[in-house]
């Protein structure tokens, strides 16, 4: 079941669209927001209250690459490996991540702390390399600038 | 006032609705509104000029007027802010939204007045969480001095701003991509005709316009086109946000002049090239766009400049390709974001992409034949405008068709030689 919260922050949304189903997007992140990602049972009562099939949200929500369908870690990485950045060394600075954390693109850590992402360009590109941290962005990137930004996560 | 869109511009901690009225802001607003003339300030908006700063450089003030007007019009009318920037090598529409969100407001009040829109979104992508905290405390403070609601300062006029954080894709982006986005499906983009003036959100009459763009909109209604157009070094009107990254010594954006030199800009403001490195070809405008080569810096960034000089303005935001940068794994970088962000709705794109970004991975790894230049040159033309519903994939070709020429040697060597010569 929607928690009361869950659903109150879900209505404000959908005022706001000519149609119920405008609003899905956002709900289903208000769902993430408070659950860590989308399950299938988080998919069918949140379809069930915007009046869509299961099938139809899910197609919504597996196209958008920032709701999770699987579970995640406590801190999402988003590290971007756009053009800039790329030029700028960003190959090495994942290299570094993957290794000090031992996952690849798309893992999670064991111990649920991490998981990490590659993105599309973040807009950081005069602060190349960057990544962003649960929405903080961190830019001009090295070894030991990453192992002091991820000592901040726990 | 030779920069308006930056002057008040105070990243991190943008001004307040008392400090951007101190500064004049909203005073465009009232004027306008007292004049009481929408289809005026679409004709100064004409006059000016402008055109979009998304990277198309379509006339502003002409794609207003496609709205249908008179009584017997379609209703609600939207007017949606596409700030969904991410375009690779892009990051100007970040400064304008996290430094002065109420230039953007008072744009789309004043945008939303000459189409005479009813409901207005500014689209966001979900990773500017800086703009979205901006925004969403700016557009409270507009509601709560009335500049936003119903019946605006009593002129009649009414419009309700709504902030809708996205959830990924670059795709989104594009204009009729974002209109499914917007209406909670998948973001794939709309067959053309009917374009969205007259069919967008939910079938309504609907304007779709960049940030950059529409934050010109309060100078030009406050002082003219004359004064807008005087701005600019060439025919279109105004400055524009540049940007420079890569390994120049000072990357960055900079409001200047629209039709300023790459020299200019490369030279004066981003320093030059860092030490040790050479510059060996420019992407002028974003990831979709043809790169230039280093003996081209006095091409003048407007649109029709960068145009004739073989490449695109587009987001005015050049990324910079030195000598120690291998250009087919650049290319190669490209080409797997395109691939990875093609929607997959129509089969050159969704087959085509991958197919060249391996193509390009083979050479890049040095398993290359001859023969793939061929390939690579042909495919070019075969995802070129017309192929395919969206301009994503004829953008993704750009950079490959201007790099296979621009760079043939190193793409000859890394096949003759089996391998990446900038590897170790």
């Amino acid at each position: 079941m929607l928690t009361k919260q869950e659903m109150t922050e879900i209505q404000a949304e959908l005022n706001r669209y000519e149609q119920k189903r405008g609003g899905c997007i956002e709900a289903l992140k208000t769902v993430q927001r408070h659950r860590g990602w989308i399950s299938d049972e988080s998919l069918a009562e949140l379809a069930d209250f915007l009046e869509m099939t299961t099938d139809d949200l899910d197609s919504v929500a597996t196209f958008y690459n920032l709701i999770f369908r699987k579970p995640v870690g406590r801190h999402i990485i988003l590290m971007c490996t756009s053009i800039s950045c790329w030029v700028m060394g960003s190959e090495e600075v994942l290299h570094y991540i993957e290794e000090k954390l031992g996952i690849k693109p798309g893992e999670t850590t064991a111990d649920g702390r991490f998981t990490l992402i590659p993105n599309v360009c973040l807009g950081a590109c005069d602060h190349a390399p960057a990544l962003m941290i649960d929405g903080s962005l961190h830019g001009d990137l090295d070894a030991q600038k990453i192992d002091e930004i991820l000592a901040g996560y726990e | 006032m030779d920069r308006p869109l930056t002057e008040n511009i105070r990243p991190g901690a943008p001004p307040d609705i008392d400090a951007y009225e101190r500064a004049g802001g909203y005073r465009a607003l009232r004027k306008v509104l007292k004049d009481a003339d929408p289809k005026g300030l679409i004709q100064t908006v004409i006059d000016s000029h402008l055109r979009g700063r998304g990277g198309a450089g379509f006339p502003t003030g002409r794609k207003w007027s496609f709205v249908p007007g008179g009584e017997k019009a379609a209703h609600p009318v939207y007017l949606i802010i596409n700030g969904d920037e991410m375009e690779p090598g892009t990051f100007k529409d970040r400064l304008l939204l996290e430094g002065n969100p109420h230039q953007l407001i008072e744009g789309i009040i004043l945008g939303g007045y000459a189409i005479q829109a009813d409901i207005a979104y500014i689209f966001l992508r979900q990773e500017y969480t800086v703009a979205e905290r901006c925004c969403s405390r700016a557009i409270a403070e507009a509601y709560d001095r009335g500049y936003l609601g119903r019946n605006i300062l009593g002129s009649g006029f009414s419009l309700e701003l709504y902030l809708h954080t996205s959830a990924g894709r670059y795709i989104c982006g594009e204009e009729t991509a974002l209109l499914n986005a917007l209406e909670g499906r998948r973001a794939i983009p709309r067959a053309k005709p009917p374009f969205p003036p007259v069919v967008g959100l939910w079938g309504k009459p609907t304007i779709v316009d960049n940030v950059e763009t529409i934050c010109n909109v309060p100078h030009i209604a406050e002082h003219g086109a004359d004064w807008f157009r005087a701005l600019s070094r060439c025919g279109d009107g105004g400055t524009k946000i540049y940007g420079a990254s890569g390994r120049v010594k000072k990357p960055g954006l900079w409001e200047l002049p629209m039709g300023v030199t790459i020299r200019e800009i490369l030279e004066e403001h981003a320093g030059g090239m860092r030490d040790g490195f050479q510059l060996r070809g420019i992407i002028p405008g974003g990831a979709s766009t043809e790169f230039l080569s280093a003996d081209q810096l006095d091409v003048k960034m407007d649109f029709d400049s960068v145009q004739a000089a073989g490449s695109r303005l587009g987001t005015g935001t050049m990324i910079i390709l030195d000598d120690r940068t291998c250009p087919v794994g650049m290319v190669l970088n490209l080409m797997r974001f395109f691939a990875r962000q093609s929607c997959g709705w129509c089969t050159p794109c969704r087959e085509g992409l991958p197919w060249l970004a391996r193509a390009l991975e083979a050479i890049e790894n040095g398993e290359g034949r001859l023969e793939d230049m061929e390939i690579l040159r042909r495919h070019t033309g075969l995802l070129a405008p017309g192929h395919t519903f969206c301009a994503l994939a004829p953008g993704a070709v750009e950079p490959l068709q201007s790099a296979l020429t621009l760079f043939e040697d190193d793409f000859i060597r890394h096949i003759r030689e089996k391998r990446c010569p900038w590897r170790k």
